[in-house]
């Protein structure tokens, strides 16, 4: 334990004057201050994203609202798409990634410190630019209003002759500034992954987390780039009078749909991989088994990530494509619900014949077991290109992939809160409050999803501002609004916990979970340095060799 | 816990001989050329769809010449920096000067190529970037190979001075050998680029 001993130079112990902590933050190349500096910015954003969802809700809550204008309702529901997943579900995830890789296989940091804070304030620079559209933007209903084309500007509407001004410009860039910084991360994980692991680490031995963000960072240099291409030919059309969409030069605006689904679908597996990797790491621990099939899940995940590739036109079901168009893309989505089905199988099978421990961390997984699976079946449903002609841009299709971005990937970005803020803060956050956020938050979520469903089935469609009464929609919608006002409720019981843990907290040790990856192995906080001296591995669970060294992972693999 | 290195492996190889990882260079310029790939592969995929769509206005028929004398010197080039990050390696530092300056001389006549066709199809053939469809995707393609050749001379420019103030040895020819990756994979999306413009596109 000798090398634990830092003696602390007597001037540092006063504290920091807080213009050289601020600066100490903004000037960091630390992996961990910046998966921090990912986090929170991602939970502001969050914070603005939900309040754009609530204004959407009360003003369908019933019909003929007129709560917002329609402009501002366009203007709110593409914020709120293009916040959550650009600069909400993107950056707390590479947060997390940025935090956990470099600890998980025994590095010191990532493989270009400088690349990483760059990426970082590049994303944060594109999301301020984004917002800045309210203040600086002309659009067509005159100054200062944010873009209004839906989060996926389908073309001709992202053209300049039908949105004029710079509303679209601010979508437009703040997704080019923000894409190049996760090209950056993805560049620096993968180059992280393969190059810094410390002795004995494998890929083979490598924790299921290191595998997936590995994926998924491969998959951001494969989708991401094809939306900048996009985003470029769209300026080139706006701004130097190019033709790339425009119909009456020969131009195809089904072209625009092709180049952002591309990116559009592996861009939610994008999202969801790195929360299969929480779940792979959450739900071992606390059914005390190691995971089930972790070789299958590898290459489940690969498989997922390949297929992935070939299924975009699903969202293109109705615009007329011709019927072997239609069959492949209904063949590849189907596909790729099979290896995502193994995965649930697996940690099923994890969890089989533990000792399941009932914390919250483990709720919010088996929450997004649950609800996953579900989102998938109705995933599997739309893939059926008639069934999607009857339901595409109805409220079916919104409750789908809400179900899964909600129901999926924040329940399994809850639960990797609530499982690694001990180690990030050295506090563990409040057992009691962590069980009102997740109770409230799933009754307010089914409550929403589950009823959004049925509207979408009765005919209404998305994207409408208000809708006339009388077609059984009203009480339906007023259900939905509520849940989302207790969904709402319930993230303000989370950010409580988060900040007043942070001050009152029960002090967490190294390995409060009693887990088995390397970042458990050092303080919390963990030093600046990560690990003093690197250490070597032998098996998957390096930690648990440690503990039973009697009986180690390594005799069995 | 600086225990985890308590475990005294007696069934691993000694690290410090056997434990070899990729270099990162080399790894993250690997990224990087897949992402750029398939930034290029959108923008050749959406020139492929528009052959013959043009509504309007001159024809590749009609106005483009085969630049073959620039391409070969583009090719060129990337034999050229070859073998200068070898000269590198073994630390002849003049002859991977040599190299590297003919090079960059050689990139730049391309790019002198490129500008003198521009040139020409803009004021003699009338064919800008908003001209018809064609000069859309003509130029977007050609141009963003030109950005990136552009990109590719400053960082081969950069390499140059720090070599002729004394900087760059045999301990550089790693970093040497991930620009030269860089400048391959531009010539590599000429090659694409050549055959999709002046040969299919015709």
């Amino acid at each position: 334990m000798a090398s634990d001993a830092i003696t602390v130079p007597v001037g540092q112990t006063e504290a920091r004057p807080w213009v050289d902590e601020l600066h100490q933050w903004l000037t960091t190349v630390d992996h961990k201050r910046l998966g921090i500096l990912y986090i929170v910015s991602s939970l502001l954003f969050l914070a603005v994203g939900g309040v754009e969802a609530l204004i959407i809700r009360i003003q369908l809550m019933h019909s003929h609202n007129n709560f917002v204008s329609p402009e501002v309702f366009n203007q709110m529901f593409t914020m709120h798409g293009t916040t959550m997943i650009f600069f909400v579900a993107m950056p707390v995830l590479f947060g997390f990634a940025n935090y956990l890789v470099p600890l998980m296989i025994g590095a010191r940091d990532m493989a270009f410190p400088r690349l990483n804070a760059f990426s970082f304030w590049l994303s944060f620079l594109g999301g301020l630019l984004l917002y800045f559209s309210f203040v600086g933007g002309s659009g067509l209903y005159g100054a200062g209003s944010a873009p209004d084309v839906g989060w996926w500007s389908y073309a001709p509407l992202g053209a300049r002759a039908f949105s004029p001004g710079h509303s679209s410009d601010y979508w437009t860039l703040a997704l080019l500034v923000s894409g190049f910084g996760s090209i950056g991360t993805a560049i620096n994980i993968i180059a992280t992954i393969l190059c810094l692991r410390c002795p004995g680490m494998k890929l083979s031995r490598m924790p299921l987390l290191v595998w997936m963000n590995l994926v998924m960072a491969g998959m951001v240099l494969l989708a991401i780039t094809p939306l900048s291409a996009a985003q470029i030919m769209l300026l080139i059309d706006r701004y130097l009078g190019g033709h790339f969409f425009d119909t009456q030069a020969g131009g195809s605006a089904v072209l625009w749909m092709h180049f952002f689904w591309i990116f559009g679908h592996p861009e939610v597996y994008i999202l969801i991989i790195p929360c299969f990797a929480f779940m792979s790491e959450i739900i071992p621990v606390f059914s005390r088994k190691p995971i089930f099939g972790y070789p299958v899940m590898v290459a489940a995940t690969v498989c997922i990530a390949f297929v992935s590739m070939s299924v975009w036109a699903h969202h293109m079901f109705t615009i007329g494509m011709n019927s072997y168009a239609n069959s492949f893309f209904t063949i590849t989505t189907m596909v790729v619900g099979i290896p995502t089905g193994i995965k649930i199988f697996n940690w099923i099978g994890t969890m089989w014949g533990g000792r399941i421990q009932f914390k919250t961390a483990m709720l919010f997984s088996i929450g997004f077991l649950f609800q996953f699976l579900i989102a998938g079946l109705t995933g599997i449903m739309l893939a059926a290109s008639p069934f999607d002609w009857q339901l595409s841009l109805s409220y079916f299709v919104v409750a789908h992939f809400h179900y899964v971005i909600v129901g999926g990937i924040l329940f399994a970005l809850f639960g990797a809160f609530y499982y690694w803020y001990p180690k990030m803060t050295g506090r563990m956050l409040s057992e009691s409050l962590g069980k009102w956020h997740f109770w409230l938050f799933l009754i307010g979520f089914h409550m929403t999803f589950d009823v959004m469903h049925i509207p979408g089935i009765l005919g209404m469609p998305r994207r409408i501002y208000t809708y006339e009464p009388g077609r059984g929609w009203d009480t339906l919608n007023l259900i939905v609004s509520i849940g989302a006002f207790i969904q709402a409720i319930a993230i303000l019981v989370f950010l409580a916990n988060l900040i007043i843990s942070y001050f009152k907290g029960v002090r967490a040790g190294n390995d409060p979970w009693d887990a088995w990856t390397l970042e458990w192995s050092m303080s919390s906080p963990p030093p600046a340095y990560n690990f003093a001296t690197v250490p070597t591995v032998e098996s998957r669970r390096p930690l648990w060799d440690l503990k039973h060294p009697e009986d180690p992972d390594s005799r069995y693999e | 816990m600086s225990a985890v290195t308590g475990i005294t492996p007696t069934s691993f190889p000694n690290p410090a001989t056997e434990w070899h990882l990729p270099s990162r260079g080399k790894v993250a310029m690997a990224g990087l050329i897949i992402a750029e790939s398939a930034i290029f592969t959108i923008f050749v995929v959406a020139y492929l769809f528009y052959i013959g769509k043009s509504t309007t206005g001159p024809t590749p028929q009609e106005v483009l010449e085969t630049p073959i004398f620039y391409t070969i010197c583009l090719l060129s080039s990337s034999l050229t920096i070859h073998l200068a990050a070898k000269a590198l390696e073994r630390d002849y530092r003049r002859l991977f000067l040599a190299l590297l300056l003919l090079t960059i001389a050689l990139g730049g006549l391309f790019l002198f190529g490129t500008a003198q066709e521009w040139h020409r199809l803009i004021y003699q053939r009338g064919l800008t970037i908003s001209t018809n469809l064609f000069g859309t995707t003509y130029y977007s393609l050609v141009g963003l190979h030109a950005f990136h050749v552009t990109a590719g001379l400053i960082m081969l420019s950069l390499a140059a001075i720090f070599g002729f103030i004394g900087r760059v040895g045999v301990d550089q020819s790693g970093r040497v050998a991930v620009l030269s990756m860089y400048w391959h994979f531009v010539d590599a999306v000429w090659v694409v680029v050549f055959t999709v413009v002046y040969v299919l596109g015709r």
